[in-house]
């Protein structure tokens, strides 16, 4: 062993350290992009969930709900209100993934306080995202404890509350909320099986559309392809094609693996089986574009390595596959909204844990196709054609 | 086959190229033209702008002025007729490593266009014409390099161009190979009549292939003609060995004597002798030989070559690239 040698590979490898961008940007921006990321995407306040009011009473506790309700929205916006006339199509609505709790007053609310005959409020929730819907169903506990509270009258400093006004009929019929569960228990790992089934089409996306791409090029294997005829759109939606394929081949076996092992119920279901496909498909398609276009000028082979981790940090943990979108602070979220991984993830869930059929995918499909256009049309204006 | 048993038709024009990188020129305002079924050779040292050069006649970079035509295509506003017209032969190994040679040679049949009917008895025989047929179904990470350059030949043929392009065909490989590739592209041409234009840095590789040859220095144009007439223009000497059985005293002063001879030495029994004209001096010195009976035993000459031709045109100087032309080694990823 020689100190000379030594400090001779040491020297060596700070040089090309310091000369490798990519290198550097691995070590340095990935672990702060993934402190910040991952610090803002776990465990932020639950805010703006869409939930359903379904008022069948319009009575006076009816409007005593909703006034509270509006000042949660006004206040700590943990939801946002969408009216329903009907049970029914707020259901619809929440087995398709669009609002995330229903909260349902029954026609005869406001009699039955009046009665104290056990009035109730239903809260109908969506037991696959547990993370939002408790958050939500605690405001509405609030809500429920502030109903149930006695009726004080103004109070002047010094003043006692007056005897037997917290008993006997000053104090209001108790309101029940009743939470209802739409699906049986989901276990964790059920929910995690969309966003798994989501990283193993983007692993293949960056290994076909990133590191190999880039690796073709670098050994001169394009410089062949460039010499024929092939226009740039032959050649980029062929590749895209190859890597849209591969993509979904392995999201359907990461999906029936995955499936099996986290104990997905019906998961032959033959239509279920076709939009999975859709579903899988179209994602698929969306990242290996997006990963072409991040790399349709990109030379160097380190780049798409060195790339990976901070993409995956910075699609992954928005989407909301861990933790839901709205606990994420505002610019996370807007992250989220031009992230394909959401889109992916939203409609996977629908599919894996509500079996929502078309209804709850063909929003996250039409956008991850809208996507794959923009990404392709992109890709081959980027592509250089010549060396 | 000379340039003289040629029609006078010109697959390739070439005038007032150039092409900038910055201010860096790296091909500089170069005029030519390659005829019909004649195997052209561009040769210079490296970073003589060969390779920029042929990148700009086969439509992988465009000219920053002039303008070429190739088998009566412009380069810049026909670049897709050009592209159907040539076969290229890159100088990095196109090939894909994870396909077979004949799964190669399917994908760029089926880029072409060729017609599903012919391509297995064509790809067959492509394989065959540079000998990897019994190779066709291995993977060609699994060649040499030698192997890897004659499916490259082969697959650039396979949509029968008019006109192929190879750059530095041959560098890299061993002699054995590369004499194996001389062989085959000589033998290509004549079999199809194509028009060939090669880049080389390899003397005898001109020599051997090229009817005519343009040598390229600092991107311009510095000498066109054939091996033969090149080697004439250079102003030089022959020089010859001869080899006597029995010498007579006084030999080597008689034979100093001879007509054209500059200057004649002996060591270890051999006489070395400079010459203006190196064929009229062993004329010159057998008669006398003869004259004297004196027994000759073995007289060589070595000629004008074309390194001296090169030397002349192009200097001595070391010519360094670096830049535009190096590509990205990364070939530790695949041990």
């Amino acid at each position: 062993m020689k100190i000379y040698r030594i400090s001779a590979i040491v020297e060596r490898d700070l040089r090309k350290f310091f000369r490798s961008p990519a290198l550097m940007m691995t070590s340095m921006v990935f672990p702060l992009m993934q402190l910040i990321v991952l610090g803002y995407a776990f465990g932020g306040q639950i805010k703006n969930v869409s939930i359903a009011l379904v008022d069948n009473d319009h009575g006076a506790e009816a409007r005593l709900v909703r006034e509270d309700m509006n000042a949660i929205v006004a206040g700590p916006k943990t939801f946002r209100i969408t009216d329903y006339s009907h049970l029914s199509d707020a259901m619809t609505d929440l087995r398709a993934g669009f609002v995330k709790a229903i909260v349902y007053l029954p026609p005869d609310l406001s009699s039955r306080v009046l009665r104290s005959d056990r009035p109730r409020i239903a809260f109908i929730e969506d037991n696959t995202d547990n993370f939002a819907v408790s958050g939500v169903l605690e405001r509405i506990q609030q809500i429920q404890t502030s109903l149930n509270g006695p009726q004080l009258p103004p109070l002047q400093g010094g003043q006692l509350i007056p005897q037997g006004l917290l008993n006997g009929p000053n104090l209001p019929a108790y309101i029940d909320i009743q939470p209802i569960e739409v699906y049986p228990y989901i276990e964790y790992i059920k929910y995690l099986l969309a966003g798994s089934v989501s990283i193993s089409i983007f692993v293949v996306a960056m290994i076909g559309g990133g590191i190999v791409f880039i690796d073709d090029k670098a050994r001169g294997l394009h410089e062949g392809y460039l010499a024929t005829p092939l226009a740039k759109s032959d050649l980029i939606l062929g590749l895209i094609s190859a890597g849209a394929i591969k993509g979904l081949m392995a999201g359907l076996t990461i999906t029936m693996i995955g499936g099996l092992l986290a104990g997905i119920s019906r998961l032959w279901d033959p239509v279920r089986l076709v939009y999975l496909i859709i579903v899988l498909g179209s994602t698929a398609l969306c990242m290996i574009s997006f990963m072409f276009l991040m790399m349709v000028r990109v030379n160097d082979p380190l780049v798409p390595r060195a790339i990976f981790g901070v993409l995956n940090t910075l699609l992954f943990f928005p989407s909301g596959a861990i933790y839901p979108t709205e606990g994420f602070p505002l610019w996370l979220r807007a992250i989220s909204v031009v992230d394909p991984f959401t889109y992916a993830v939203h409609a996977l869930k629908n599919l894996l844990l509500k079996n929502t059929g078309f209804n709850g995918i063909y929003s996250d499909v039409g956008i991850l196709l809208a996507f794959s256009v923009v990404f392709i049309s992109a890709c081959i204006l980027l592509f250089k054609r010549q060396l | 086959m000379t340039t003289s048993d040629k029609p006078n038709t010109d697959a390739i024009i070439v005038e007032g190229i150039t092409k900038r990188f910055g201010d860096f020129v790296a091909v500089d305002n170069i005029s030519f033209s390659v005829h019909e079924s004649e195997v052209f050779g561009l040769l210079g040292p490296n970073g003589a702008g060969k390779t920029t050069l042929i990148r700009m006649l086969t439509t992988l970079t465009s000219p920053t002025s002039g303008t070429a035509r190739v088998g009566g295509h412009d380069v810049i506003q026909d670049a897709t007729a050009v592209r159907n017209t040539i076969g290229v032969i890159p100088q990095a190994l196109t090939s894909d490593p994870e396909l077979t040679a004949r799964e190669n040679m399917m994908f760029h049949a089926k880029i072409y266009g060729v017609p599903s009917r012919d391509r297995d008895a064509l790809i067959k025989r492509l394989l065959a014409a540079v000998d990897l047929e019994k190779f066709a179904d291995s993977l060609v990470g699994k060649f040499s390099g030698g192997m890897r350059r004659r499916l490259e030949i082969a697959r650039g043929l396979v949509h029968s161009p008019r006109i192929l392009f190879l750059d530095e065909p041959t560098t890299g490989l061993d002699p054995v190979s590369r004499t194996n590739v001389w062989e085959m592209i000589r033998r290509l041409h004549d079999e199809n009549h194509l028009t060939i234009l090669l880049t080389t840095h390899y003397m005898d590789e001109a020599d051997r292939l090229c009817d005519r040859i343009a040598i390229v220095d600092h991107g311009k144009l510095v000498a066109l003609d054939s091996p033969t007439r090149l080697k004439d223009s250079v102003p030089g000497t022959d020089v010859v060995e001869a080899e006597f059985a029995t010498a007579p005293p006084n030999w080597l002063d008689d034979v100093r004597a001879l007509p054209t001879v500059i200057e004649a030495k002996e060591q270890n029994g051999v006489l070395h002798i400079t010459s203006h004209d190196g064929p009229a001096l062993v004329g010159a010195l057998m008669n006398f030989a003869r004259d004297r009976k004196v027994t000759v035993r073995r007289v060589t000459v070595q000629g004008t070559t074309l390194d001296d031709v090169f030397l002349h045109y192009t200097g001595n100087q070391l010519r360094d690239e670096v830049g535009a032309g190096a590509r990205l080694d990364i070939s530790h990823l695949y041990k």
